[in-house]
């Protein structure tokens, strides 16, 4: 089973993602901004980091930088979560090292089926 | 799998509501300075909100948010200039957003002409006044309709087109492709799960192993793909890897089955693949089986025990690594608290009871109990910070009631003219959640009484030698076990003379009465003294202060005023910091014990009787100092038939309301103890002058004395027997 | 309590269509020399008399307030509120908690009654129930639910609520409107 690193500020939004992602039988680490995935990240190997940009202390994009610095995070898969679909954001997104990106509003079906592009 | 999304609605309206009041605060700081983290912190509300709403199918929020979000993006790059027009109108926003979310939680319709109006002035603002013209109202348009199409796309149900067409899909990826944890093969998986799909690896790019970088991808792929997927889909599933590689998707026939291949999905021919999981481990499989089960649904029926154990870590996670402006905070229904607590009481009153078992066993076996009676202290030690600890999951910050002043100010101040500074202080001092709640309106009404008859306007203010700009300070402290908020400004002050004339036409005071200026400044707490209209008359004050006072007692607290002519007033609060448990002092009158707060006791003496007068015979005066106390003989109040007669043998407990005292007349005092207080209303009633109960020590049953409500009794019993008196002559 | 409960229950369901001659089970305490009867899912539990803190300004069938497990319930003195000639309490004197259902049916309200002893349990069929005659005294008619007789003797069955909601819920109300 894969684990799914979450992460968002909106706790709704959180909640929803892992509803949505336990429901399809992943398991889930919540992370309310940036720090605190990365925190996460260096004690948990997950299989997957989606992660939102906007967010108090550090951003999405930073974020995926910073993972990117970690040996265990070379090669996963780091989506982001956006309403922001403009081409300027998914560059910066994808400069930083993103696999790809989610755009909020998203269908929790539609969730699902686009993580399986990059998960096994 | 269908997922009703219901059930997190609630969460995200509290959301919006929190996101709403960073808004506000945020816009409201904006008046002072433009610190840019203030901007981001709105941009990044408007935007969780926006984004919140779409994907809970809240259409009209979202794409009113959008717009808001739009200006405040540009403000945010420095587009714009933060204008006080601005500010104003994504206040009024705010406002338009919140009706938006109340009626989207109470399934009501929207108040539609308000959210045109103000989405309407919002467009024209976008259109205009852009500092740099980057062609915004463009890019504008791009992104107002994303919204409405993504999710027409994921609610309408993929094309029943029964065509089928060939494609042939040329994919050469960037060296660099693996790295950003794109996985080719995982996209001809589901490339697969379109339709039939055939896999040729160019492996022409490798090196020789030598110069092989295990970390970069060297092969080609050419793909033919045959499914009823429209060509959207194909470059869907391509789009996170578009950027990186050479693809070309080209529709090569139509209505036609490819010529017979040996291929069949899932088997033969294997395109080689590199793999990122292990790199440099393996690096070219031919002919392998990489082969993805296309029934293999992603865990669907995964260990659950194991599904669960990570979310209940994640549960940990997310509770205990919770910071920042929530304070690690966690939602907690306030009821569950309230058993919590209502338990803890419970306990305090055992301990209580134990504790008077251990004393008597002490005493009467001569420290033979000595163990008994450390565990004992101990135990009242620890169920007192239980206690404690319990009551302050009830406490939360007073901004929580301020946070609302700064607008109420400027919106206010604004409209009737005048120039005011509000400053807070004291805004993280904690008080009980049900306290909070109730101590709102009354502060609402103190701060407008200030602004609209306290703080004068620039030119009265000018002429009177003071700064044309108006203080009024909001401040909250503790002291004691209680909580004292303050409203505090520098306007014309109360006026004396006009408060006592005011006061005799309505017959609250004699004529001959002399009284102290705090007296005469708490008359305007009196029921009737004065209303809206009436308040010009007086120079000052008066809306619903009785109201206030009301209120403030109801929470067991008390409100007073001091003023100075012409320099402004300060209105005090005093109020306990819960509702629970009271410090009390016992006394005992007869047989029976009574708790009196402690909070209301000035000081207790023995009476001299040189001191005593009566006054027409049917009211007792006590002498202290230079003032003349009532004398409240309780035992005859309360009509219980017990107690002491003489007022030279029991003891007087002189208390305080309302800046004036009255002097208790009890037997004896028998100590002080934190109580818990019990509700009589619960299964019995209310009665006045009586607050409550408690449970002593010993189990019995002790009524806690409410001070204004006893006075209040006692003067209705004395004016009750004046008319006696009145109809006897 | 819970398995009265169920007994009850069972009945119920076991003869719907007798409902009329299901019987139900009801206290009896003495008060007077008279035995009178109560539904027994009302009561909660019975006590020893061990006094109770008495309210100011009440009229003197409220004899006060007791601590029943931290909660703070009335206390009547039944003798008192159907005028009957005081007694002082004795050994047997007990205090029987009940719940009252108000006139409205709003809420309930946990009770204490102070009665002479209490007798014991019997099962009655409402069909084995005469109505009360019309009769003057404290007892209005409305809060007796009839008469039955147990070895030769009378019990008068009361109606709990209608009891306490003519006399001492007017009483509470009343004082919350002060």
């Amino acid at each position: 089973m894969a684990s799914i690193l979450a992460v968002d500020d909106s706790p709704s939004m959180r909640q929803m993602v892992s509803y949505t992602l336990e429901k399809a039988g992943y398991g889930v680490i919540l992370a309310n901004d940036g720090k605190e995935a990365l925190d996460i990240a260096h004690d948990t190997e997950v299989d997957l980091v989606i992660t939102d940009v906007n967010m108090p202390k550090m951003d999405g994009i930073t974020l995926v930088k910073k993972l990117r610095e970690l040996h265990a995070y070379r090669f996963k898969p780091i989506l982001i979560l956006t309403t922001e679909s403009t081409a300027e954001k998914k560059t910066l997104g994808k400069e930083a090292g993103a696999t790809g990106w989610l755009v909020k509003p998203f269908d929790p079906d539609k969730l699902v089926s686009t993580l399986r592009r990059v998960l096994d | 799998m269908s997922i009703d999304l219901s059930e997190f609605h609630d969460v995200f309206f509290e959301e919006c509501s929190e996101g709403l009041d960073v808004m506000e605060s945020g816009l409201l700081e904006l008046d002072h300075t433009t610190d840019s983290e203030d901007i981001n912190a709105i941009f990044r509300a408007a935007h969780s909100i926006k984004g919140g709403s779409a994907s809970f199918g809240f259409m009209e929020i979202s794409s009113f948010t959008h717009v808001m979000e739009t200006l405040l993006d540009e403000i945010r790059d420095g587009r714009r200039d933060i204008t006080r027009d601005g500010i104003d109108l994504l206040l009024a926003s705010v406002d338009v957003l919140r009706g938006m979310v109340a009626a989207a939680r109470d399934e009501q319709a929207y108040d539609q002409p308000v959210i045109d109006e103000v989405h309407q002035k919002l467009e024209s603002m976008l259109v205009t006044q852009t500092k740099v013209d980057t062609g915004i109202a463009e890019q504008k348009e791009d992104t107002a309709s994303e919204t409405v199409q993504i999710c027409e796309k994921a609610n309408v149900p993929r094309e029943a087109d029964q065509r089928i067409t060939s494609w042939s899909i040329n994919f050469k990826p960037d060296a660099s492709l693996l790295r950003a944890g794109n996985e080719p093969s995982r996209i001809f998986r589901e490339l697969m799960r379109l339709g039939e799909l055939t896999v040729e690896a160019d492996v022409s790019a490798i090196p020789p192993l030598s110069e092989i970088d295990p970390e970069n991808c060297y092969i080609g792929w050419s793909l033919s793909l045959e499914t009823s997927a429209s060509r959207e889909e194909i470059e869907e599933l391509f789009s996170w890897v578009a950027d990186e590689s050479d693809l070309e998707i080209a529709c090569a026939a139509t209505r036609q089955k490819l010529p017979d291949t040996d291929v069949e999905p899932g088997t033969g021919k294997q395109a080689p693949i590199v793999s990122a999981e292990t790199p440099g481990e393996v690096l070219v499989e031919a002919s392998a089986d990489v082969t993805p089960n296309v029934q293999d649904q992603p865990a669907e029926k995964a260990n659950t025990s194991q599904v669960t154990k990570v979310a209940e870590a994640t549960k940990n996670k997310s509770v205990s690594s919770g910071s920042g402006k929530e304070s690690g905070s966690i939602r907690v229904a306030i009821d569950k608290v309230d058993e919590l607590i209502n338990l803890v009481g419970e306990l305090v009153i055992t301990q209580s009871m134990l504790s008077q078992t251990g004393v008597d066993l002490a005493n009467s076996e001569a420290g033979h109990f000595d163990k008994l009676r450390d565990g004992l202290t101990q135990l009242e030690r620890n169920t007192r910070e239980l206690q404690e600890s319990v009551l302050q999951i009830r406490m939360l910050p007073i901004s929580f009631s301020f946070s609302r002043f700064p607008r109420l100010v400027r919106d206010l101040s604004s409209k009737i003219g005048k120039q005011v500074e509000l400053t807070m202080t004291g805004e993280q001092t904690e008080v009980d959640k049900t306290v909070l709640e109730k101590i709102g309106d009354p502060l609402i009404h103190l701060v407008r009484n200030s602004l609209d008859h306290g703080i004068e306007t620039p030119e009265v203010r000018k002429a009177a030698g003071k700064p044309e700009t108006g203080r009024l300070e909001l401040l909250a402290y503790h002291e004691g076990g209680d909580i004292i908020i303050k409203v505090i400004d520098d306007g014309a002050g109360l006026n004396r003379e006009n408060i006592i004339t005011k006061a005799m036409e309505k017959g609250l005071i004699g004529e001959t009465e002399d009284l102290t200026d705090e007296r005469v400044y708490n008359l305007i707490f009196a029921p009737g003294f004065s209303t809206a209209e009436q308040v010009s008359d007086v120079s000052g004050r008066g809306v619903g202060m009785d109201v206030v006072r009301r209120n403030v007692r109801d929470l067991g607290g008390n409100v007073s005023i001091n003023s100075n002519d012409g320099a402004g007033s300060t209105v005090t609060i005093r109020l306990p910091l819960t509702l629970a448990i009271l410090d009390g002092q016992l006394a005992r009158i007869g047989e029976e014990t009574y708790i009196i707060s402690l909070v209301s006791i000035v000081e207790t003496l023995q009476m001299q009787k040189e001191s005593i007068s009566s006054f027409t015979g049917q009211s007792e005066l006590y002498r202290l100092r230079d003032e003349y106390i009532p004398i409240i003989r309780l035992s005859e109040l309360f009509g219980t038939k017990s107690g002491k007669k003489n007022l030279e043998d029991g003891l007087l407990i002189v208390v305080e309301a309302d800046g004036q005292h009255h002097g208790l007349f009890v037997d004896e005092l028998l100590g002080q103890q934190q109580v818990v207080i019990k509700s009589l209303e619960s299964n019995f009633t209310h009665i006045q002058g009586i607050a409550g109960a408690t449970i002593l020590g010993d189990g019995k049953v002790a009524l806690i004395i409410d001070i204004p409500g006893l006075i209040q009794r006692y003067s209705k019993q004395c004016q009750q027997n004046e008319c006696l008196l009145g109809a006897v002559s | 309590m819970n398995t009265t409960q169920t007994q009850a229950a069972e009945k119920t369901t076991g003869s719907a269509i007798e409902t009329d001659n299901r019987l139900d089970q009801y206290l009896t305490f003495l008060l007077a020399g008279e035995e009178y009867g109560i539904d027994i899912l009302r009561v909660q539990e019975i006590r020893g008399w061990s006094g109770a803190t008495p309210i100011p300004n009440m009229p003197d069938f409220i004899l006060g307030v007791m601590n029943l497990r931290g909660t703070v319930v009335p206390v009547i003195d039944l003798r008192k509120y159907l005028k009957l000639e005081s007694i002082p309490f004795g050994k047997t004197t007990v205090v029987i908690v009940a719940r009252i259902t108000d006139a409205d049916e709003q809420s309930e309200r946990t009770m204490g009654i102070v009665v002479d002893a209490v007798s014991e349990v019997h099962n009655i069929a409402s069909t084995d129930m005469k109505p009360a005659p019309e009769f003057g005294g404290a007892l209005n008619t409305d809060a007796i639910k009839g008469l039955a007789t147990r070895d030769e003797k009378m019990l008068i069955i009361l109606e709990i609520d209608a009891l306490m909601n003519n006399g001492v819920e007017q009483i509470l109300n009343a004082s919350e409107q002060e």
